[in-house]
């Protein structure tokens, strides 16, 4: 045995030589420590966070561009590999810091740095009068390398580094003004349910590692055949692994964090809340795919998962007043079709809805944060105690905020699932290859129908949400409209950008009627072809898919229609002036109050179980009292005997005991 | 340097210039003029660590027997000798005490005004009677220094603790002493029963497991003599309640002494005697049955309990239940993965649990206060102390990446090939886990600050830093790169395992292999 080197043997080493691979990683580190440096040695400092905070990762966007590029290249290799140090070797289990950037981690990093780097410019100008400028650069760095180490992970627990370390920092920002209580409680709470999902995952692992002796998803993938045979372990594993994903990405039953996390800054709701992390359960379930699509009953269970929460998220977002309210429950829906089209084998088109979701999630979030960033000042210059994220305070925003207001409407006609953009293609996508699935499993066709209510409740609330903050009259009051203003070039070029790949995203997965050529499902061939074959995906064609496509274009537009006009038919009432909501309005503004069943009749009866019956009374009582003191007791009326002996020393008592003790000794030992 | 400590013997005298040094200190401390105990400590304390970094330098990792042996015969006719040694299992438990030392004594500079000369002589004598434990081959030895460690925690917890200090003090010896009565008991009869089978009376550890197939009839009885000492120290449910009071009394110093050091020697106590001299009893199915019943118990009761704590040290103490659970588990899993991730936890958890009780002597030092209600915003006003104590928490959470998830991976994953089931339940922790810490942080560090108090308090002090820092590399290295100590605990996890193989029922996963 000698010492495990430090870099790996010539196999593992960068096979992509002149492509400096790991600088995607280490950049946005070097960012993170710098950045916390100066959040602990000079806080007030913010010229230089601004260029190094975004540098960093618009540096890693140029790096993994550069990679990107090359695995392109003909005769590329499939996947560049960066092995850096043996982590944990015992007995068989040998697991290696190592990456890998194939096909798939490809196009993941693409999106955390491209979208994560203008979510970064965009913060300059969102977090400018903040006191924890640095510190906020500072998380949101090390947010982006742990999202890097989750996409580029070679086996699953160096995937779980960054699993774990997007939850820190997810954790981290909810609670970045950690004064106010919400806000801290908000970060907690999506840990800690965060972490039920992770229960899932490790148990997953161990499942993964018994039967088949690794965790490198390579191997794992080229042995499937393998696990395949045994069909309990493989859904099992399956299943545990959808548990962490349900958690990740705010799927039912763990999705009630995600509404909660929209107490951190609003860059921070549309990098990690919306664009990137949310949807890392999407990606595990397309990098086990070969697992996936061996076991067809925990499909079927992730499919019925995300059908339910597209439709189930999707009414609550209709009754929502506070803007980010409306796009955090938005994207619980859009996630559970993402988990709808995975769970149904469509994994290209999970993949291409993620990428297009954070185009356009990231234009609605980032542009929420501009009209809240403007409501706030207004509120803050008049002194007027009012919730600057309440839609009923706005209304006719487009007056002030033309930018804003025409980008949103471009992200708004992408979800609402428009023809020509992004959206469409990538939502038409899941929902045809989900209708196709209904021809061998009729019940596909009833997930169909959910997701395709889903998609008329996205349009609908959609409609509503732009109606109400940038439409009609306006609420915010007479002093205040003179302080309304457009968001300043920082904030509005990025969201520019954004709006541009909102419009065309979808062409990087142009279905063939469209005249395309779906770049994207040839790409992603090599990684999903541990289950080609196996999942009986049938496109529709012909009639059937031009009517489907019909069909969704209306159901879109419709949608659209209902809600906007529902808004502009009368007067939008301010919060002061709202009569309260009764019946299955109240129903569903308040979250079918599964907020209130959960703390009823889960973390209330486990605080009452850990404080009255473990601790009260099986520690203090019954071990304490009954069995200690009460021995303690019986002790001490024998001790009265030799009580003569006591002298109160208890050095003199250890000495006596040894010396008896070797006495004793010399008795038994004659 | 390898060269160099060969050269002047290191290896023979090292362990016990160990062992002597702290007692050197004990006699200068109480010699020397007060003003002087704390210094002549700290570099005492700095002298032994420097000392003991040989050991990591020239222990040889490829070795899984003793290494740095010694022996001098004390009372030959009872077969009583010095033997003292040190293999991959006990090596890292004498470099945590070592590196702790200084930090200890950093740690007390200012906390400790009254009683300073015998309140560092205790913590010396605390440190020799800690560094003979792990390193005894003599049984009789042990159980010497076993005792011997009694007395200075008693007096560090009933002179130097807080209100209910003696109540504290009387029960943790009480305990403790209740269990090591019946252990010599067991041993004297060891020694017996060995020296009328092979005609040799002797104490010494390798001549007692050699022939410890003599010793297998009354394994039952002898068995459970140990198992009651080592189960009081670790401390397995339901023999804890000691823990939290003594936690709670104890000054910083006896805290993490308690935590990093005594605690281990009850799980230290099962890998290196209970099992190896009883291993067809102790791994049978019943005996393993319960030891892993109550490891799970512990595990997910302690972090419940811990949860709805209101006092933040005794938050800590059920958390240190709960750890030790995992390598309880890990032991009874048998596998070189399980028993590398026990030994693991217990350097993990020396760490961070230290860490987190040095955190809360600080605030302590600040507020006179345990109480997490009395806190509330901290992190506005001490930003270096919140830092520290979210590192440490997350450490402790289990964050892969820190070094408190290495331990815990490795004892889940190596024990679930033979209790799945019971790997599941202790797997649920992680939500536990999550839960008390984050409350304790949230409720100390986050929040609006409410107490007036509380907006005056000063940040870390680089006396403090001194303590924080090394503490949070370690965890950091830990849990970055833990391999340099995989290695050098791998070859005795392996022989441990060896040991126990032919005892274990066969694991209930068909495709896992001995070793996974």
């Amino acid at each position: 045995m000698h010492p495990a080197p430090l870099l790996l043997q010539a196999d593992a080493m960068p096979t992509g030589a002149g492509v400096p691979f790991w600088l995607v990683l280490a950049l946005p580190l070097a960012g993170c420590l710098l950045n916390a440096a100066i959040a602990f040695t000079r806080p007030q400092t913010k010229a230089l966070v601004s260029v190094i905070g975004p540098g960093v990762v618009l540096g890693a966007f140029a790096v993994a561009v550069a990679c990107f590029l090359r695995l392109q290249a003909p005769g590329a290799p499939e996947a560049l590999d960066l092995g850096l140090w043996r982590w944990i070797e015992a007995g068989d289990l040998k697991i290696d810091i190592a990456f890998r950037l194939d096909h798939l981690s490809a196009i993941m990093v693409l999106v955390v740095t491209g979208v994560g780097g203008l979510i970064h410019l965009f913060s300059i100008g969102y977090m400018k009068s903040d006191d924890g400028y640095a510190r906020y650069f500072a998380y949101l760095n090390l947010f982006i390398v742990f999202m890097l180490v989750l996409v580029l992970g070679r086996s699953m627990p160096v995937m779980f580094i960054g699993w774990e370390g997007v939850g820190l920092c997810s954790y981290l920002l909810i609670g970045f003004w950690y004064g106010v209580q919400a806000n801290a409680d908000a970060g907690k709470k999506a840990f800690i349910m965060n972490r039920i999902g992770d229960f899932g995952f490790l148990i997953a692992m161990f499942l993964t590692w018994h039967a088949l002796g690794t965790l490198d998803f390579a191997e794992i993938a080229a042995r499937t055949p393998e696990l395949a045979a045994n069909g309990a372990l493989v859904t099992a594993i399956a299943l545990f692994i959808a548990l962490g994903c349900a958690g990740k990405s705010a799927q039912i039953p763990l999705y009630t964090w995600l509404p909660d996390a929209m107490a951190g800054p609003t860059p921070v709701s549309a990098l990690i809340h919306a664009a990137t992390m949310v949807t890392a359960g999407v990606y595990l379930v397309v990098r086990t795919n070969g697992i996936f699509s061996h076991a067809p009953a925990a499909s079927l269970v992730v499919a019925a998962i995300g059908a339910a929460t597209a439709l189930f998220a999707g009414t609550i977002a209709l009754r929502q007043n506070d803007i980010k309210k409306v796009l955090a429950f938005s994207t619980v829906s859009q996630l559970g079709l993402m988990f709808l089209a995975v769970g149904s084998g469509a994994y290209v088109a999970g993949i291409f809805h993620l990428v297009t979701h954070a185009f356009f999630k990231a234009v609605l979030f980032l542009g929420a944060g501009s009209v809240i960033h403007a409501m706030h000042h207004a509120y803050h210059a008049t002194h007027r105690d009012a919730d600057p994220q309440d839609m009923r305070n706005m209304g006719g925003l487009r007056k002030w905020m033309p930018w804003t207001s025409t980008l949103m409407w471009i992200a708004t006609l992408a979800i609402a699932g428009i023809p020509v953009f992004s959206g469409f293609f990538s939502k038409d996508e899941i929902l045809a290859s989900v209708f196709g699935r209904g021809a061998g499993q009729g019940v596909f066709y009833f997930f169909w129908l959910l997701a395709s209510l889903a998609s008329l409740l996205t349009a609908t609330y959609m409609g509503r949400l732009m109606a109400t903050t940038f439409q009609g009259t306006n609420r915010t009051g007479i002093a205040e409209q003179a302080r309304l203003h457009e968001a300043p070039w920082i904030m509005t070029a990025p969201l520019v950008a954004l709006g541009l790949l909102s419009l065309v995203g979808g062409a990087i997965n142009l279905p063939h009627f469209a005249g395309g050529n779906a770049w994207l499902e040839h790409w992603l061939e090599p990684v999903l072809a541990p289950s080609h074959g196996v999942v009986p995906l049938v496109m529709p064609e012909g009639a059937t898919e031009a009517a489907l496509i019909g069909f969704a274009v209306l159901i879109g537009i419709v949608g659209l229609v209902v809600g906007v006009k529902g808004v502009l038919r009368g007067a939008v009432a301010t919060p002061a002036e709202a009569v309260p909501e009764t019946g299955f309005r109240r129903v569903l503004s308040a979250q079918y109050f599964v907020d209130a069943i959960y703390d009823r009749f889960i973390v209330r009866p486990v605080q009452w179980f850990a404080q009255t019956v473990l601790w009260k009374t099986i520690d203090q009582w019954l071990v304490d009292g009954v069995a200690v003191m009460g021995s303690a007791h019986l002790l001490q009326g024998i001790g009265w005997l030799g009580s003569r002996f006591q002298t109160g020393q208890l050095g003199l008592y250890l000495l006596l005991f040894v010396a008896g003790a070797v006495w004793v000794l010399g008795v038994v030992l004659q | 340097m390898r060269a160099f400590l060969d050269s002047i013997g290191y290896a023979h005298w090292i362990l016990s210039v160990l062992l002597l040094l702290p007692l050197a200190g004990v006699v200068l401390v109480l010699l020397a003029p007060k003003e002087w105990a704390r210094w002549l400590t700290l570099v005492v304390a700095i002298a032994e660590f420097v000392l003991a970094l040989g050991l990591w330098i020239t222990f040889d990792p490829d070795n899984g027997g003793m290494q740095f042996t010694a022996t001098l015969t004390w009372l030959p006719e009872l077969g009583i000798s010095y033997r003292i040694g040190l293999d991959g299992l006990s090596l890292f438990m004498v470099l945590l005490a070592t590196a702790m030392m200084p930090l200890l004594v950093w740690g007390s500079w200012f906390a400790i005004d009254q009683k300073v000369r015998g309140y560092y002589a205790l913590l010396l004598a605390l440190k020799t009677g800690m560094i003979g434990v792990f390193v005894s081959l003599d049984l009789f030895l042990f159980y010497c220094f076993w005792e011997l460690l009694l007395i200075p925690m008693y007096f560090l917890i009933g002179t130097w603790g807080s209100s209910n200090r003696l109540y504290a003090a009387t029960k943790f010896v009480v305990y403790t002493f209740a269990g090591s009565i019946l252990m010599l008991v067991a041993v004297i009869t060891m020694v017996t029963i060995v020296a009328r089978g092979t005609g040799e009376t002797s104490f010494a550890y390798d001549h007692l497991v050699r022939h410890s197939d003599l010793l297998a009839p009354y394994a039952p009885w002898l068995f459970s003599a140990f198992a009651l000492a080592f189960a009081v120290k670790v401390p397995i449910f339901p023999f804890h309640t000691w823990l939290p009071d003594a936690h709670v009394e104890a000054p910083t110093a006896g805290s993490v002494d308690l935590a990093v050091i005594l605690l281990k020697m009850g799980t230290y106590g099962f890998l290196r005697f209970a099992i190896p001299f009883f291993p067809a009893f102790a791994l049978s199915r019943g005996v393993a049955a319960v030891f892993v019943a109550l490891a799970v118990i512990g595990i997910v009761y302690a972090a419940l309990v811990s949860m709805v704590q209101p006092d933040l040290k005794k938050l800590i103490a059920y958390s240190s239940v709960s750890h030790l659970g995992f390598v309880m588990l890990g032991i009874w899993g048998g596998t070189v993965a399980s028993v590398q991730g026990a030994i693991i936890v217990m350097i993990a958890h020396g760490i961070s649990t230290g860490a987190l009780f040095f955190l809360v002597g600080m605030l302590y030092e600040r507020r006179h206060t345990r109480l997490l209600a009395d806190y509330g915003g901290l992190a506005r006003v001490a930003p270096k102390l919140a830092t520290a104590f979210v590192i440490t928490a997350f450490a402790s959470i289990g964050l892969p990446g820190l070094n408190g998830f290495i331990g815990e991976f490795l004892v889940l994953l190596g024990s679930f090939g033979r209790f799945p089931v019971a790997v599941g339940i202790a797997t649920s922790v992680v939500v536990f886990s999550a839960a008390y810490l984050l409350v304790a942080v949230q409720r100390v560090f986050f929040n609006p600050i409410t107490k007036p108090e509380n907006l005056e308090l000063h940040d870390a002090t680089p006396r403090e830093l001194a303590v924080l820092v090394p503490l949070i590399a370690a965890m950091l290295w830990m849990g970055l790169y833990p391999q340099p100590i995989l290695r050098r605990t791998e070859a005795a996890a392996r022989r441990y395992v060896e040991t126990v193989r032919p005892y274990l029922p066969a694991a209930t996963t068909a495709a896992s292999t001995e070793a996974r």
